[in-house]
């Protein structure tokens, strides 16, 4: 028999604690397989975030360091500029990215930074049961906005892929899903072009990946990914934002 | 000669019984199982290996990626 798929070398066989359906579970394992494919996991140094990936050095055997919440970025800029040889992500939620998190995401864009950021985008916090994110849906019910989020009272959803393909730093700014085979292959498309561009040295590499929370938005892991794809892919597009490689689209 | 071995190999420890790998199948031959690991889960299995056509859209949907996927060498006649 010829294998189609086996499980990543670098994927640590332990049953990871994320709830069932969970789609950081996938992200986490593209990265693994790209890691494995470009030989890359023995130069790989990831920095994990507060938030459900918090445990996340568990999961890849690869070295990691536990940032403060929002920190992450700030402390992949130091771990590269001490060792600019090595290949350095951040693994991250959207509230640790995009909302506490903000300023130390934006200057790895603004400075240009040769790291890569994977913010896993599931419009809320989930960590903390379910509170509203900045990335929260307009009408989308939260533990904080049960009545569901209105711009009046709690702002817009902020596009973080879009916000950071703006700054000069970025040399690639993208956003995929995770929500069927197809979206899979695109993320991982980009995974390993990301990875490709900071060996290269070429700045900032940024991807938003589109995923969910069926534990706190209060669906079956099935009804989820449908939610991903018909509703969270219709607002933040997928696609690329920004390549310094190929040519910049919308 | 492996005509009878299995195309999808779950590994039951890890399955958290989420279906996502039963929805995506596009010729529906899996299911879950009426048997029970140690989290209590009741792990997905594969009831009609000979439709499989070994796409491995289960195994890179998998969460737990507690699927692998293998293809018969040489097609059945
Ligand atoms: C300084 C600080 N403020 C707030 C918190 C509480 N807190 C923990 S995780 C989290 C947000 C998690 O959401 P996200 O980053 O989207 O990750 P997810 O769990 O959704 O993957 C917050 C606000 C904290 N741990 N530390
Ligand atoms: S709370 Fe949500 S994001 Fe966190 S592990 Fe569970 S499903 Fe995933
Ligand atoms: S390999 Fe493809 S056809 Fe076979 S069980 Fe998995 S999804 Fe279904
Ligand atoms: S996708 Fe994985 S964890 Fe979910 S039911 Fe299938 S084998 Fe089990
Ligand atoms: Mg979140």
């Amino acid at each position: 028999m010829k294998v189609v798929y086996e499980r990543p070398k670098t994927l640590e066989k332990v049953v990871n604690h994320y709830c069932p359906g969970c789609h950081h579970g996938i992200l986490h394992a593209l990265i693994a397989e790209v890691l494995d494919e470009m030989n890359l996991a023995d130069k790989a140094v990831a920095v994990a975030p507060v938030g459900c990936a918090v445990l996340a050095y568990n999961y890849l055997d690869i070295d990691w360091i536990e940032a403060p919440h929002g920190r992450a970025v700030a402390i992949a800029t130091g771990i590269k500029l001490a060792h600019p040889d090595l290949l350095v992500f951040t693994y991250q939620g959207d509230g640790d990215a995009a909302s506490i998190g903000l300023a130390e995401t934006m200057y790895g864009a603004i400075r240009g930074m040769n790291v890569t950021t994977f913010m896993y985008n599931n419009a809320i916090y989930g960590m903390t049961g379910g509170q509203m994110a900045p990335t929260t849906l307009i009408g989308m019910k939260t533990t904080t906005s049960p009545y569901g989020r209105d711009p009046k009272r709690e702002g817009y959803p902020v596009k973080m892929a879009e916000t950071i393909a703006l700054q000069g730093g970025t040399a690639f700014s993208a956003r995929s899903s995770l929500y069927n085979p197809r979206a899979i292959t695109d993320t991982k498309k980009y995974i390993r072009h990301a990875f490709e561009l900071q060996m290269a040295k070429a700045g900032y590499t940024f991807l938003e990946v589109v995923g969910t929370c069926p534990t706190n938005w209060g669906m079956t892991p099935v009804e989820a990914s449908e939610f991903a794809k018909n509703e969270l892919a219709k607002f933040y597009q997928l696609g690329v934002l920004k390549d310094v490689e190929g040519s910049e689209q919308k | 000669m492996n005509e009878g071995a299995l195309k999808v190999v779950v590994d039951e420890e890890l399955c958290k019984q989420c279906e996502l790998c039963v929805s995506i199948c596009p010729v529906h031959v899996l299911q879950i199982s009426s048997r029970i690991n140690s989290k209590g889960f009741h792990p997905v299995e594969i009831f009609d290996n000979d439709k499989c056509i070994s796409c491995g859209y289960c195994a890179m949907t998998c969460p737990e990626r507690a699927i692998a996927v293998y293809k018969p060498e040489v097609e059945r006649a």
